[in-house]
């Protein structure tokens, strides 16, 4: 157990210190994100209706939940290079612990996650959002943001070892996680969509995760979104880690 | 236990098969400890298969292997702590640097950071690439690159080293350069398993060479023995007049292996294991009065031994693999 957690730390460490050395990567984290704010505050913001907050308000939590769930594309992009460039082989010819390649990947997405939603939150507060709610709802939405993108790390860490190239990681990860993003509460009130999109929309995990930041900063009505958005983010790490973890034991270079 | 003390590594009956691809159809093999074993063999003869499984990457369908006493398979997590493996790829993270490449290897090895560093540090003085230790691997020439690979296979300081094709790529001079580096390491007594295409590295680098094709082992022995079974040496002489060919044949017929063989105005003479015959065969020729344009001793090459096992060329050639790779 000791091996596990100073090898994480290793590794985490390790794709922290590339991070600056890749300006592509950090661009990714910190100018798109803003640029998404700003067209959804100024473009669309005016058509949308929100009844009951201001569009920044409504936005931030939404788009915030968005932004931390692409968070684990540098894993999938990270492990599919690792993979490729023989370096996953080095690792597992290792005597480290087993789990450690990826517990550290998804350890610096944290790491990176937090920088990137402080950046923002900051960015919100400058076109109009507000915190409605005290210092700790604002630190525990905080928290969820951050377990929840922790969930997604595994799901991208999974991905970024299945598919064959980083271009295919994209491809795919975009796919399939773009439509779950924007057929949700993030944007626009579910209400607003064709019956068969808002049945969707009720039930996707990011409607429920979006909500639950909404309850923890803007004082929304919580319902059971908090816990639902826990137990949604602790069942992905459930599934996808060990799934990842066995598709690292098998992955071979090619 | 006994049997393994002299062999760092032992293989019996080793069986792989990708879906309907059998990659390894039983390979036997062993390597005496202090000696290099080279894998010779073409692109998906099953070389690099063969060290995916010694270095406990994958497990076999079927056999057994040790390495330094342990099982590939059963005893792979204390064998990773014994083993250095550099591969086809130099296995580098290209956005650090050759000490923090190094440092971290050693770190997962267990080494405390301090410690991690330091061998970083000697393994790059030792690599002649302290220069370029605060750089980042990307800057690094293809040599470079190979060098800091294997720089951190040893970072633990194995006993026995795999190497997947180590020169894949190089240019003539970092192949050298890195052959040398291999040579030393053999010096200080380590076991090294290498897999290579090119016959001159097998040639120059292995104590003992196996040839595999196609998931079996074709043939195992020093490089002389491997060029015994096609028939060793034999003198080319190009003969100033054409005309005193059958002359020159008589005269030699005496120190050939068997009757000389003339083509044109060249004359090819098995001469295999006797010392000097170039000046034996030039004293003759002369004393007889034949005129020779040209004299060389040619010594079978490992393709020709290639050729003779498997009925085709040890493809692909240098130069259009080297592009592939």
């Amino acid at each position: 157990m000791r091996r596990l957690i100073t090898d994480t730390l290793v590794i985490a460490e390790r794709n922290l210190i590339r991070l600056p050395r890749a300006p592509e990567l950090l661009l990714a984290f910190t100018v798109q994100p803003i640029m998404f704010v700003l067209l959804f505050r100024y473009v669309f913001g005016g058509a949308i209706r929100t009844p009951g907050y201001s569009y920044a308000d409504y936005l931030i939590p939404g788009i915030i939940v968005q932004n931390i769930a692409f968070g684990g594309f540098v894993t999938a992009l990270g492990l599919n290079e690792d993979l490729h460039k023989g370096l996953i082989d080095r690792f597992r010819s290792l005597p480290m612990a087993r789990a450690a390649v990826l517990a550290g990947r998804t350890l610096a997405d944290v790491v990176t996650n937090s920088l990137s939603a402080a950046i923002l939150i900051v960015t919100g507060l400058i076109i109009g959002f507000s915190f409605h709610v005290g210092v700790p709802r604002a630190v525990a939405g905080f928290g969820l943001l951050i377990l929840f993108g922790y969930s997604f790390s595994w799901v991208f860490a999974f991905l970024g070892m299945l598919v064959t190239s980083a271009e295919a990681a994209n491809s795919v990860g975009f796919i399939a996680v773009f439509p779950l993003t924007f057929i949700s509460s993030a944007f626009v009130p579910v209400g607003s969509m064709p019956a068969v999109l808002r049945a969707f929309a009720e039930v996707n995990p990011f409607t429920i995760v979006v909500n639950a930041m909404r309850s923890l900063w803007l004082g929304a009505p919580a319902h059971n979104n908090v816990w639902g958005a826990v137990a949604w983010s602790l069942a992905i790490i459930v599934v996808f880690a060990p799934l990842a973890v066995a598709r690292y034991r098998r992955a071979a270079a090619g | 236990m006994s049997a393994t003390a002299e062999h760092a590594v032992s293989a019996t009956g080793l069986r792989k098969s990708y879906g309907e691809v059998r990659a390894l159809a039983g390979v036997d093999l062993t390597v005496q400890a202090g000696t290099v074993l080279g894998l010779l063999g073409p692109n998906g003869a099953g070389k690099t298969t063969i060290i995916r499984i010694l270095t406990t990457l994958l497990k076999p369908d079927g056999g057994s292997a040790t390495v330094v006493g342990l099982d590939v398979v059963r005893e792979a997590a204390a064998l990773r702590a014994r083993i250095g493996l550099a591969g086809q790829y130099a296995a580098v993270d290209e956005n650090l640097t050759g000490l923090e490449n190094l440092t971290m290897v050693g770190r997962l090895y267990g080494a405390p950071r301090r410690e991690a560093r330091r061998r970083g540090e000697e393994l790059l003085e030792r690599f002649e690439l302290s220069d370029a230790a605060s750089r980042a691997t990307k800057t690094y020439s293809g040599g470079m690159r190979r060098r800091l690979d294997l720089a951190a296979a040893l970072v633990a300081r194995p006993p026995v080293l795999f190497l997947d094709e180590p020169t894949t790529g190089l240019d003539p001079r970092s192949r050298l350069q890195l052959w040398s580096t291999i040579e030393g390491l053999v010096a200080e007594g380590t076991t090294v398993l290498l897999t290579t295409q090119y016959l001159d590295e097998a040639d120059r680098l292995a104590t003992t060479i196996a040839v595999i094709d196609q998931g079996r082992l074709l043939a195992e022995g020093t490089p002389a023995e491997l060029k015994d079974r096609v028939g060793g040496e034999r003198l080319e002489i190009r003969l100033g007049d054409p005309a005193q060919g059958e002359a020159a044949r008589a005269a030699l017929s005496g120190m050939a292996d068997e009757r000389p063989r003339l083509e044109g105005d060249l004359l090819t003479v098995g001469v295999h294991r006797r010392p000097s015959a170039i000046v034996e065969a030039v004293r003759t020729l002369d004393s007889d009065g034949v005129a020779v344009a040209d004299i060389a001793l040619r010594r079978p090459t490992l393709d020709d031994v290639f050729m003779a096992l498997t009925g085709h060329a040890a493809e692909p050639s240098g130069e259009a693999e080297r592009e592939a790779a």
